[in-house]
C-alpha cells in the first residue's frame, strides 16, 4: 500500500484536515476527478493486460486502491499520473502472485485475438495490438505511457518508477522493434494472411489524414 | 473513433515530430519518420478507442458502495 507514497518527498504531509479523506468538500473534488479518470484506467489496463475483461479487473481494482489511498494524495497534483502508477503497481503484483503469467500472457493474447474480431474494426489496428503484446513489458508500458497516453518522459518515469533516460530508451527501443514486427509479419496472427500490417497502418493513416 | 479527430491527431503529430530546420531531410529518413507518425497515430487511436467507450455500471456501483460505507483506516 505505502509503494505509491514514495515519491512524495516534494511537498511535507498536510495537516489531517487537508486531505481527501477528512474533508468532506475536498472528498467529493476527489471523487469526481477519480471517475473522470475511469476511463483512461480502463486503456491503459487493457494494453497491460491484453483480454478486456481481466483489464476491467485490473482498472476496478486501481480504482479502489485509489479511492482507498486517498487520504495520501496531495489534491492539484497530477491524479492521472498517480492513479496509472497504482495501476501498474496492482498489475505488476498480480502477476507476481501468479506462477502461470507466462501461460497467462499467451492465453490474453489468443482472447484478445478474439476480442477485436470486430468487422468495424480496421485491420491495422487489430495488428497493432497484437504486436505490441510482442513487445517486452517495460517497452510496451513506456511506448504507451508517452506514445498514447499523453504523458511526459519525466511523468511516465515516475509512474514507471524508473529514470527518464531509462523511459527515453525503452520507448525508443519499442518503436524500432514495434516497426520490425509489423514489417515482418511476426506477430501472432492466428491463420490470417500475413505480411501488410506495415502497410494497411501506412494506408490508413493516410487515408485518415485526407478525411476532413 | 471520430474521424475528425483522428486527422486532427496526424496534424498534431506532424506538428509536434517535424524538426524546426527547412532542410529537407533524406528519403530514407523521411520514410522511416513517416512510419513512425503512422505507428504513433494508429497507437493513439487504438488507447483512445477505450477511453470513448461508455464506462461499465459496475465501476460506479463499487465506487458508490465505498462511499456508502464507513471511512475506515487505509
Amino acid at each position: 500500500m505505502a509503494d505509491f507514497e514514495a515519491d512524495d518527498d516534494a511537498s511535507p504531509k498536510p495537516a489531517n484536515t487537508d486531505n481527501a479523506k477528512s474533508n468532506p468538500e475536498l472528498e467529493n473534488q476527489f471523487k469526481k476527478e477519480l471517475v473522470a479518470l475511469i476511463p483512461h484506467l480502463r486503456a491503459f489496463a487493457r494494453t497491460l493486460a491484453g483480454d478486456p475483461a481481466s483489464a476491467d479487473d485490473l482498472a476496478q481494482d486501481a480504482m479502489m486502491k485509489a479511492w482507498d489511498a486517498r487520504g495520501s494524495y496531495q489534491m492539484g497534483t497530477n491524479m492521472k499520473a498517480w492513479t496509472f502508477m497504482i495501476l501498474r503497481n496492482q498489475f505488476y503484483s498480480d502477476k507476481r502472485r501468479s506462477w502461470r503469467s507466462t501461460q497467462l500472457d499467451q492465453e490474453a493474447a489468443e482472447r484478445t485475438l478474439v476480442a477485436v474480431d470486430d468487422p468495424g474494426s480496421p485491420l491495422a489496428l487489430d495488428e497493432l495490438r497484437l504486436s505490441i503484446q510482442k513487445l517486452p513489458p517495460e517497452q510496451r508500458e513506456a511506448l504507451i505511457l508517452v506514445g498514447a497516453g499523453g504523458f511526459a518522459y519525466e511523468e511516465a518515469a515516475e509512474i514507471c518508477n524508473c529514470a527518464v533516460g531509462t523511459v527515453k530508451s525503452r520507448v525508443s527501443r519499442a518503436r524500432r522493434a514495434l516497426q520490425g514486427i509489423l514489417d515482418d509479419g511476426s506477430y501472432d496472427r492466428d491463420g490470417r494472411p500475413a505480411g501488410d500490417a506495415m502497410r494497411s497502418i501506412l494506408s490508413d493513416a493516410e487515408r485518415l489524414s485526407t478525411v476532413r | 473513433m471520430d474521424r475528425r479527430s483522428a486527422s486532427q491527431m496526424i496534424e498534431n503529430a506532424q506538428v509536434n515530430d517535424r524538426p524546426t530546420s527547412g532542410a529537407k531531410p533524406p528519403p530514407a529518413l523521411d520514410e522511416a519518420r513517416l512510419r513512425q507518425q503512422a505507428i504513433g497515430v494508429k497507437l493513439r487511436q487504438m488507447f483512445d478507442e477505450v477511453v470513448s467507450e461508455p464506462v461499465p455500471d459496475e465501476f460506479l456501483d463499487i465506487l458508490r458502495r465505498a462511499d456508502a460505507k464507513p471511512t475506515e483506516g487505509a
